[in-house]
């Protein structure tokens, strides 16, 4: 869809408004509606719109599927060891307190980084939800099938 | 209605579509009973993302319902049991909207007092999700990344036509 | 206690009712997933709606107010909808498999596949 003009235009107006809207629910969510959660898909969809004008194969150039693979996995790994680091500093497990000083600053702290850990990991896998159905269909028809085919369960029966 | 109407209709694509309005109605009910968050994640969420995944799918499935019938009198005459049950459990259940209601007793007390006084944060979702509740949302967040790989699981590999039994004797 | 104190128990029976009846009776998947969607909003509208206290305010901290809605609810919910994307993509992953292998979405006719193998 890369040669409407209007598509293209209110695309490149759209997309970064949408990531920096994602960027203030994920670090403005202590004080407004927000989080983790809303942050990552609004992330995604900035992405998935991208993906819609461009194409699959401009849009995987920025983010590639060995970044996302590892994304995923690094947001709940930055969940975790923010728990664990409440272990080894003297707490329990996913307790803010032992992280700084001040009672308020360690969970102020410990929620940002929880939440963002939540945020990268619903992005990626949003983005490799959206990634893997989006490629199927070029790989099935590689493969000889035709998406488009009328149910050939009758045919097949004759 | 809405939801009626994404039953009714054999397209796809419209029931798609309409399931995007629903989501969307669904949000803005959040929204009217107090609950910003859960509005914001609906709407991005359940309009957005899940009527992108669908549509993706629909590009690789017949997009219309093959049978014509479809509806069943047994399964309606359930449907209406079960609903007609429900109606008149829900008579035993809280009245709607007071503050006296047992769900209010418990914990949202203390949430509400102590949040501002243990985290000095104003949002108490955020905190409730982030802080008292954290290792819930942990296992929530294992949960997406499962979800994750048991799709990658199901799609990546490349997709082939299953051996019928007959071909392979033949 | 008037009649309407239970209303929205009554909105959610009758919509956990059209998805109940969407999953039955639909032999399509995509419909069968759609159904489960409808099915968990009215979940989700349960539990938000039993947080909410008439006269209540979202539960952000300000000044000039004194009651706040429930926010545990909401926190569960919130977590809920996130769950049910995922199930929904592994649903809708299970479904193209599907496609893939017997040539349609349809109950019937992946049964009537089966039953030409076994025969």
């Amino acid at each position: 869809m890369k040669d409407n003009a209007i598509l293209v235009v209110v695309a490149r107006f759209l997309i970064p408004l949408m990531m920096l809207f994602g960027l203030y629910v994920q670090f403005h969510g202590e004080y407004s509606p927000g989080g983790g959660f809303q942050a990552g898909v609004l992330f995604a969809a900035a992405w998935i719109l991208f993906v819609f004008i461009y194409g699959l194969d401009t849009g995987l150039r920025i983010i590639p599927p060995r970044v996302i693979y590892v994304l995923a996995c690094l947001g709940v790994l930055l969940y975790a060891s923010i728990g664990m680091l409440g272990v080894v500093l003297g707490g329990h497990f996913l307790d803010f307190y032992p992280l700084l000083e001040a009672p308020k600053a360690a969970q102020q702290a410990g929620i940002i980084l929880v939440e963002f850990g939540v945020g990268v990991t619903v992005a990626s896998v949003v983005m490799l939800f959206f990634l893997l159905f989006a490629r199927r269909r070029a790989d099935s028809e590689a493969a000889g099938l035709d998406p488009d085919a009328a149910d050939d369960v009758e045919a097949d029966r004759q | 209605m809405v939801a009626a109407t994404v039953v009714v209709t054999r397209d796809l694509l419209k029931a798609t579509m309409l399931f995007a309005i629903y989501s969307l109605i669904i949000a803005a009910l959040f929204a009217t009973l107090d609950a910003g968050d859960v509005a914001l994640t609906e709407a991005a969420v359940g309009a957005g993302i899940s009527t992108v995944l669908i549509l993706a799918v629909l590009a690789l499935v017949p997009r219309h319902e093959k049978r014509q019938a479809g509806h069943s009198l047994p399964a309606l005459a359930i449907v209406i049991v079960t609903g007609a049950a429900l109606v008149y459990a829900s008579f035993d259940l809280p009245q709607f909207g007071h503050t006296d209601n047992p769900v209010q007793q418990h914990l949202a007390p203390y949430f509400i007092e102590q949040t501002y006084a243990d985290m000095g944060i104003p949002n108490m979702v955020a905190a409730v999700l982030a802080s008292y509740r954290s290792i819930d949302t942990m296992g929530e967040a294992v949960v997406i990344l499962t979800a994750g790989i048991a799709v990658y699981a199901l799609l990546s590999p490349a997709p082939r036509r299953r051996q019928r039994r007959r071909e392979q004797d033949s | 206690m008037t009649v309407l104190s239970f209303f929205n128990y009554w909105a959610v029976i009758v919509l956990m009712m059209i998805g109940y009846y969407c999953m039955i009776v639909r032999g399509n998947m995509i419909k069968k997933i759609i159904g489960l969607g409808i099915f968990q909003t009215s979940v989700f509208i349960l539990f938000i709606s039993a947080g909410k206290i008439i006269g209540g305010a979202t539960p952000v901290l300000r000044e000039g107010v004194d009651v706040y809605s429930n926010p545990l609810p909401h926190v569960l919910i919130l977590t809920a909808i996130v769950v049910g994307i995922a199930t929904t993509a592994v649903g809708l992953a299970l479904t193209v498999r599907i496609r893939e292998a017997y040539g349609s979405i349809d109950d019937d006719a992946i049964d009537a596949v089966e039953g030409d193998d076994r025969a």
